[in-house]
């Protein structure tokens, strides 16, 4: 919470009296400026504490969370595979599977404001404006049945919305219901008459098999290795260096992309052998609507296509669901084709 | 090359095939042997050439045999690598200090790289003097030594609705136990004049997940440390280079890496990661909050799911850990019949405040199956509970703090699986 003017007071009025016992004991550190306090001191409490002034509609941030959330949470906030769901899953709490949403679940609007402010989109986290803030809070407040289409959010009206669980929650407890049935002298003998095994993890098979195990099972995939490794010496190698570079400006595109061995799709296509690929031709991925239009006309992602879609990516492909703002430096670009060029399919 | 250069095997499949090589199963370990072993009779070329120079691994790393000794992860687990987490290796780790290197890892934003030279602390909120400090000044405080375990709320809790996966590295590998280097909290609460007012502390960090929790006060002035080295060294950066939070006996959501700003406050912020995650839903319903401290809990490391008995029956080291996030622990039970009956395991050591214990029990195999399970008890008087006394009090929705009894099923082949039993 910003409490900007009075620790700027406050600050003023100490500094005026005497420096050496604005330190302390051991008279380490320096006090704080209030612009490095008001950089940094973000946070929102439940009480609107910390907001700053602003404000964002629904229809607004419909927009907005098409271009930057919906990518993971999915257009209406229900979620794309493994991401967070954000709205639905009212009155499942008690059910065997709950849902818990920003709707079914979060006991304070704050949370959902602070949460968007200092750490969404990931990947760019601190990249909204309060109004962006405002608008997709109150997008997700829509999704979730709270509010009605016209609603406006803004520090004022923050106070009005309720949230269905902000009576849901007690204080550990385990003191009281738990710690008196666990404790005392345990049984040593004879402590039950039969034992049977009720259930078995390995029935299921869902834990991760090591390396040993998958080159036991798939011996093919030496061979495929060797003809891809051909391959790539067959091509002019690229510059080490700029490579280098390129991995990591590849950590912007990380959140969504997959590169390398086990490379998958995710909420991008992987891009294996992207470089001089087919556009839109990776199997099992749902590309948008003008991408496979493109596609069709026969796009193939040269390092020129490349670098073009890269460097704004929603000028390029109108409609794209890639939600990039692009790479604003030529030699980011020509590093990022160098890296994604060592990938071959 | 000879069988004992190979790694060795860490899975059911490999193991049979190891098995099946060494003949397990036949008894005698102290067979006579029929023909010389060549390892002793003929010169090896280790006794006889020259090993690797001093400095040709400045740094060093385990020898390759050890290479399966590494942290994993569960992909299906979480929708990236970026916000996700790994498990530490406690199968083949033994004694109660976890190497940096293959401790776990959760990040919520990625690990990333801060140097020491842009690195700031701030303490703000309701102080005299709100202070920014360097990593420099940090240094100048007087400083501590501590052992602790950090383990995520979430240890153990995929398996909340009954056994899933098969291996001591992912049923409780979201731990880790190290030697703490660092001021206490209270020293540079002190330093800035905390005022009366102030009943809570925010602390935040500097990745772009800014997860931040809210701390009482009262911890916050117990023993709560600003570390930043661990086992000796500076911390590694995937657990928080160059500072993070250690919150002894606390879950590890809250020991924040990468610490970049600590809060006095007069009331919790109530941020995502202490509503809408790490709390636990009971069956009505209803949610429990600050559900801070981790609950006395147990397991035994070998044999595990991923390290089985490799050996035939005889003499056989049952070897696990225990920790509780509420005192030290006083005693640990191993029964070997699912429950039915219990033995007093012995400690390597007296147990330490909010810090692992290794325990043994040392038995005769008669190489008949087993139905293992430990039992901890820490100085509160508190007993690990069952998987079904948890469930009885909250259901099956609950996530976090899963400290319950875990079952390994060791079949007469030394093979052991993750199970439970009535």
């Amino acid at each position: 919470m910003s409490k900007y003017l009075e620790t700027a007071a406050l600050l003023a009025a100490t500094c005026l009296i005497s420096a050496p016992a604005l330190a302390g004991d051991f008279g380490l550190g320096r006090p704080a400026l209030p612009e490095e306090i008001a950089a940094w001191n973000l946070d929102v409490r439940p009480d609107g504490t910390g907001l700053p002034a602003g404000s964002g509609d629904v229809a607004t941030g419909e927009a907005i969370f098409a271009e930057r959330c919906a990518s993971c949470h999915g257009d209406f906030a229900e979620g794309v595979g493994n991401w967070p769901k954000l709205a639905g899953g009212e009155g499942t709490l008690a059910d065997p599977d709950p849902v818990k949403t920003v709707g079914s679940y979060w006991p304070y609007l704050s949370t959902t404001w602070d949460y968007i402010n200092r750490s969404m989109p990931f990947g760019d986290a601190q990249s909204l404006e309060a109004d962006e803030v405002y608008a997709i809070t109150a997008y997700i407040l829509y999704s979730n049945y709270l509010v009605d289409d016209d609603f406006v959010l803004s520090n004022e009206t923050f106070g009005d919305v309720q949230m269905p669980n902000a009576d849901g929650f007690i204080i550990d407890d385990r003191a009281e219901t738990e710690y008196p049935k666990f404790t005392g002298e345990p049984c040593m003998q004879d402590c039950k008459d039969e034992v049977e095994i009720t259930m078995r993890a390995r029935v299921l098979d869902v834990t991760p098999q090591t390396e040993e195990d998958a080159a036991t099972a798939e011996p093919v995939e030496e061979a495929a290795e060797a003809v891809v490794q051909e391959v790539a010496e067959a091509a002019p190698a690229p510059d080490p260096e700029l490579v280098a570079q390129g991995e990591k400006v590849f950590r912007k595109c990380k959140a969504c992309h997959q590169v390398g061995e086990k490379a998958k799709n995710r909420v991008g296509p992987h891009l294996n052998g992207i470089v001089g690929r087919a556009a839109g031709s990776v199997e099992g991925f749902r590309y948008s609507t003008p991408l496979l239009e493109r596609a069709e006309q026969g796009l193939v992602w040269t390092p020129e296509e490349l670098t073009a879609f890269l460097a704004s990516p929603k000028k390029y492909l109108k409609g794209t669901k890639m939600s990039f703002n692009g790479l604003r430096k030529d030699a980011d670009l020509e590093a990022i084709n160098a890296y994604l060029s060592t990938f071959t399919e | 090359m000879t069988e004992s250069s190979s790694p060795k095997p860490t899975t059911r499949r490999a193991f049979l095939r190891g098995a099946a090589a060494a003949g397990v199963g036949a008894a005698a370990t102290s067979a006579a042997a029929a023909t010389p072993d060549p390892l002793i009779t003929e010169v090896q070329p280790w006794a006889q050439g020259f090993g690797d120079p001093v400095d040709e691994t400045p740094y060093g790393l385990p020898i390759r045999f050890e290479s399966d000794v590494i942290r994993r992860n569960v992909e299906w687990l979480t929708a990236d690598t970026i916000s996700s987490i790994n498990f530490t290796p406690i199968h083949a780790l033994d004694g109660t200090i976890t190497p940096q290197g293959c401790a776990f890892e959760r990040h919520h934003s990625g690990a990333i790289e801060l140097a020491k030279e842009d690195y700031r602390l701030m303490i703000n909120g309701l102080v005299d003097t709100p202070l920014v400090f360097t990593y420099a000044d940090l240094e100048r405080f007087p400083r501590e030594n501590h052992v602790y375990f950090c383990e995520c709320a979430a240890n153990s809790g995929m398996e909340w609705a009954g056994a899933q996966l098969n291996g001591a590295q992912f049923t409780h590998g979201m731990i880790h136990n190290m030697e703490y280097t660092g001021v206490p909290l209270r020293t540079l609460l002190q330093e800035v004049g905390y005022q009366t007012a102030g009943k809570w502390v925010y602390v935040e960090g500097a990745d772009a997940s800014s997860n931040g929790r809210s701390i009482p006060m009262e911890k916050a002035l117990d023993d709560v440390l600003v570390a930043f080295k661990a086992n000796g060294e500076a911390l590694r950066k995937e657990h928080g280079y160059p500072v993070r939070l250690v919150v002894p006996g606390w879950e590890g959501n809250m020991w924040i890496k990468w610490l970049r700003r600590i809060e006095v406050s007069d009331a919790p912020v109530e941020s995502r990661e202490e509503t809408s995650k790490y709390t636990d839903v009971l069956e009505d319903g209803t949610a429990r909050k600050w559900t801070w401290a981790m609950d006395a809990k147990s397991v035994i490391t070998s044999p595990s799911p991923q390290s089985p008995i490799t050996h035939g029956p005889g003499p056989l080291v049952i070897s696990g850990l225990a920790w509780s996030g509420r005192g030290a622990i006083t005693r640990v039970d191993v029964s070997t019949d699912g429950g039915k009956s219990w033995q007093i395991a012995r400690l390597a050591k007296p147990g330490e405040k909010m810090a692992l214990s290794r325990f043994y029990l040392d038995i005769d195999w008669d190489g008949s199956e087993m139905l293992l399970q430990a039992r901890a008890m820490d100085d509160t008087g508190y007993v690990q509970p069952t998987k079904n006394q948890l469930r009885e009090v909250r259901g099956l929705n609950s996530i976090y703090h899963n400290n319950g009894i875990q079952t390994w099923w060791v079949r007469t082949t030394g093979e052991a699986e993750n199970v439970e039993v009535s």
